[in-house]
């Protein structure tokens, strides 16, 4: 089963230069895993460690599932199919705070 | 050096302006590799804030599959600074996830919504070292004008 994730520039520095990876599971957190597999170090740039040891996305990361931020899907539980396209974009943010 | 043409410049003053008190923010798309700055896109404020800003995460996808399907990428990604200097913010370090881009920052600090002029800076901002850049404007923007 493949899912294809599209990279922002950003972190391609993981993932040798390439655009789009592929790669499986069957929610978000299990395709973060087999990500980082693939790719050391990446799994840090896309989660947060909070202070009861879970993991949660950053702020400032967004996830794309077909087209729909995965803050409204169940985050790192939405459920993934073959098939499906994962974007991961860095938010554009910023401000005088 | 960011290398903009009028019109395009204008458009981002008049923008800042617009939104002042609140922070305006966008980005100029070009042909990907190019470094023209060639088609300026304003972006909602989801903040909605005078101390930040943060492009919609559903505009914000719409806005990068738009690039991808017409090869292009964000040569300038701008916003403004309300109250104080045309000058990064820490949070705008720690947030500039575009090695590529010229970071704009437009100070609308002296004269608000009115006539006047603004700061108008350019940066570039990669692994959170911050570099500043002149900016020139150009009548039209033509490959040319980079040699």
């Amino acid at each position: 089963m493949a899912i294809e994730v599209r990279i922002p520039t950003i972190l391609r520095t993981y993932t040798g230069g390439e655009k789009a990876v592929d790669a499986t599971g069957a929610t978000l957190s299990a395709l973060i895993d087999d990500l980082e597999a693939n790719h050391p170090g990446i799994k840090e740039r896309l989660l947060d460690a909070k202070e009861d040891g879970t993991s949660d996305l950053r702020r400032f990361v967004n996830v794309y599932v077909n087209d729909e931020d995965v803050r409204f899907t169940g985050g790192l539980e939405t459920a993934l199919s073959d098939g499906d396209q994962i974007v991961v974009l860095p938010a554009v943010a910023g401000g005088r705070a | 050096m960011l290398r903009l043409d009028q019109a395009t410049y204008d458009a981002i003053v008049a923008h800042a302006k617009q939104d002042h008190p609140d922070e305006a923010c966008g980005i100029v798309a070009g042909a990907e590799g190019s470094d023209l700055p060639t088609r300026h896109v304003p972006m909602i404020n989801a903040a909605g804030s005078p101390t930040f800003y943060e492009f919609d995460s559903t505009e914000l996808l719409a806005l990068y599959k738009e690039m991808w399907d017409r090869d292009e990428e964000p040569v300038v990604i701008y916003h403004s600074h309300t109250a104080t200097e045309a000058y990064p913010s820490r949070t705008d370090i720690g947030l500039a996830n575009e090695p590529g881009a010229h970071y704009v920052l437009v100070s609308t600090a002296e004269h608000g919504n009115s006539e006047g002029p603004v700061e108008f800076r350019s940066y570039r901002i990669i692994d959170g070292v911050v570099t500043e850049e002149d900016v020139s404007v150009v009548d039209v923007l033509t490959a040319t004008e980079l040699h």
